[in-house]
């Protein structure tokens, strides 16, 4: 297991644990907690409608594929600090990191 | 006035299967969507991404998919309204319903279909001051007809593929065209950010980069909009019309407000014939949710199946269903 805090759109961090041993992204753990993220594509960097920051931490997490980077840079506002969540492996490297969901929000 | 049997709201995989299902018990389909063209998010999306849990299809193509179930609900002579996001739903005396499109096209139906997956897709607007106040009066997210264009001032914001295209054509309609992007380099096409560097160094086009969107301004319609620049200083343009084009979003919309059961964005269904609680209005597909429910192409395949020999009573309720398969009576018999 492995914990990480999830900022959601009011502003509430919560600390979530997550197994780190069964390859799932960050987007399904953060759908599995019922976060409103929309995640259209199912996961494949296509819609980034599972648009996170990173807020700490996002050093340990690596580069993002170009893939992953047309998306972002399609949306209306990203940061340096933006990543897809379906592109991020549960694992060690997420252990203690700051999420901050940015998706458009579910009706 | 479009006058059908049943009128489907979603032009998906799912809604497109429907179809054949709908047409094996002689009942006849109007689909409609905010897409210019069927498929749903398969077509855009993820057309060339390759679908593995397709009953019978070891893989197939998500295009392909979508060609196959057209040529599958062609022999029931399925008619298309695309382009065009459904608005107003209103019920007639006799349970039927007429059903009111943002062209204003009006289409009568004795039942229902939301077929809808997560929602119709919807242009992603940028966070700006005044914006809803100039939509439709200068700002628009699309360009239907370029000829609107011919001979006004129009800026452009973005930096993907139909951002570059756009500035490109417009260049040649529009009296001045500017392109607002937030970064130096284009992530688009390369011969398409290429052509678009040359036309400015022509002079052709104003490309105005590190720059964001701040603010419109105008009285009764566009006539500025306010960009942040490198420098956080303030740039003008003089506009007649602003084109965001930042990719789209699926949202529920109106249909939201159709006093339907939603639980997280989905139509709660009862799973015996998947109704929803307004009789006549059925929904399959990823727009409906139930204990259990999978998100999958084949599970709204088995729901729509399911839902016609449902909806069979409103549109032929004096007629007893009897059930044919397809391999005794061929598809034509139908």
């Amino acid at each position: 297991m492995i914990t990480f805090t999830v900022e959601d759109h009011d502003g509430n961090r919560q600390e979530r644990e997550a197994p780190d041993d069964m390859g799932l992204s960050l987007m399904e753990i953060l759908k599995a907690y019922e976060y409103p993220v929309l995640a259209t594509c199912g996961g494949m960097a296509l819609c980034a409608t599972c648009h996170v920051e990173i807020l700490e931490g996002k050093d340990e997490l690596g580069h993002a594929t170009d893939v992953e980077l047309d998306q972002l840079e399609s949306l209306p506002e990203y940061y340096p600090t933006s990543r897809l969540a379906c592109q991020i492996r549960i694992g060690e490297i997420l252990e203690g990191a700051v999420v901050k969901l940015r998706g458009e929000d579910v009706v | 006035m479009i006058h059908t049997d049943l009128c489907i709201i979603g032009a998906g995989p799912v809604g497109l299967f429907a179809v054949f299902e709908a047409g094996l018990l002689k009942m006849r389909c109007h689909l409609i969507d905010a897409l210019p063209q069927v498929g749903g998010q398969l077509s855009e999306i993820y057309p060339q991404k390759p679908i593995y849990d397709i009953p019978g299809y070891p893989e197939v193509n998500a295009q392909d998919l979508v060609d196959n179930l057209m040529e599958q609900a062609k022999p029931f002579q399925p008619t298309f309204t695309l382009g065009e996001r459904v608005e107003h739903l209103d019920k007639q005396t006799d349970g039927s319903f007429i059903i009111t499109t943002s062209d204003k096209t009006h289409i009568h139906a004795k039942v229902i279909v939301i077929a809808g997956g997560l929602g119709c897709f919807e242009p992603r607007k940028p966070v700006l001051g005044n914006l809803e106040k100039f939509e439709g009066k200068g700002i628009t997210y699309m360009v239907k007809n370029p000829e609107t264009f011919r001979d006004k001032k129009v800026v452009l914001a973005g930096g993907g593929d139909s951002a570059l295209d756009w500035a490109i054509f417009l260049a040649k309609v529009a009296k001045r065209v500017s392109l607002v992007h937030r970064n130096e380099t284009f992530r688009g096409s390369p011969d398409s950010a290429g052509k678009v560097f040359d036309l400015a160094n022509k002079g052709k086009i104003d490309l105005i980069l590190s720059a964001n969107l701040k603010e419109v301004t105008g009285n009764g319609k566009l006539e500025k909009v306010v960009l942040e620049g490198k420098y956080k200083e303030e740039i003008i343009i003089d506009a007649d019309y602003l084109i965001p084009l930042f990719g789209l979003s699926p949202k529920l919309g109106p249909i939201a407000d159709w006093g339907l059961s939603i639980d997280k964005n989905a139509i709660e269904v009862d799973t015996r014939d998947y109704s929803t609680g307004v009789e006549r209005i059925y929904a399959i597909g990823d727009i409906n949710t139930y204990p259990g429910k999978l998100k999958l192409i084949l599970c709204g395949f088995h729901e729509a199946a399911i839902m016609m020999h449902s909806a069979f009573k409103f549109v032929y309720p004096d007629q007893k269903l009897s059930f044919k398969y397809t391999t005794v009576n061929g598809v034509n018999a139908f």
